[in-house]
């Protein structure tokens, strides 16, 4: 029960564009225990099905812009190979610390692009 | 079928290679991290490189989608993945971002943002130490 709660809440945060992805692994992390590895996993998993029809939903819309997505997904799947083993070798409590340092600057950038222009310098 | 879109040529090639450094980036931090990678790419599409709102958000999803896949198929291979969790996530986390999604006129967005910016760096911080 637990689980459908925290999916449902942090897939409306997703919806309203407030980085629900980013809570969902220090949710599954605090309240369910998981080790980090597992929680970022999970989430990962979970993404591509929804990810996959809002693909399907964009390119319909044709708000998917091909030529740009090419060497950008080349970039990404390489990224993705290096940054997944490395993720998968490296000790839960250094890999939570990483994830916890990653958050904190998150957190400050949401808090700051909410903040109205005139405090932003331009 | 037109896949003129291979013709990756047509971009100078410092271009080129600034875009794949931008998606090497993303797919790290989508790796290492676990979560989307939006975050990186959003910005990086509509700043950077002056897309729309709604092409850098269908573009960035586009990207993400393989990258998440192939991450999500390392984390499998070490038995890092609880699927029956991730099917009950899956599930509920869909029905939420419809839900998010039809909400977005009706809740004042920039003051929930403040508040979830500082619940995350709450949250990073209880991680680090």
């Amino acid at each position: 029960m637990l689980a459908y709660i925290i999916g449902l809440l942090t897939g409306i945060l997703s919806g309203l564009a407030i980085g629900g992805g980013t809570l969902l692994v220090p949710a599954l992390v605090f309240l369910m225990h998981l080790p980090q590895q597992t929680a970022q996993g999970v989430c990962l998993a979970s993404f591509v099905p929804t990810a996959f029809v809002a693909v399907l939903t964009h390119f319909r819309q044709n708000n998917v812009d091909l030529k740009l997505a090419l060497p950008l997904t080349i970039g990404a799947l390489g990224g993705a190979l290096l940054g997944s083993v490395l993720a998968n070798h490296v000790d839960a409590a250094l890999l939570k610390k990483l994830f916890g340092l990653f958050l904190i600057g998150m957190g400050i950038y949401e808090y700051s692009c909410s903040l109205p222009k005139k405090y932003l310098g331009n | 079928m037109n896949f003129s879109f291979l013709n990756i040529s047509g971009h100078h090639f410092p271009h080129v290679l600034r875009l794949g450094g931008i998606g090497l980036l993303t797919g790290i931090i989508n790796g290492l991290l676990g979560i989307g990678g939006g975050t990186i790419l959003i910005p990086a599409l509509t700043f950077l490189l002056q897309k729309e709102q709604h092409t850098a958000h269908g573009t960035s999803l586009a990207i993400i989608l393989p990258t998440a896949m192939v991450s999500t198929f390392v984390y499998q291979a070490n038995n890092h993945i609880d699927w029956p969790l991730a099917f009950k996530i899956a599930l509920s986390g869909m029905i939420g971002g419809y839900l998010g999604a039809n909400l977005m006129e009706h809740i004042p967005a920039a003051s929930l943002k403040k508040l979830f910016g500082i619940f995350m760096a709450i949250a990073g911080l209880r991680m680090v130490f």
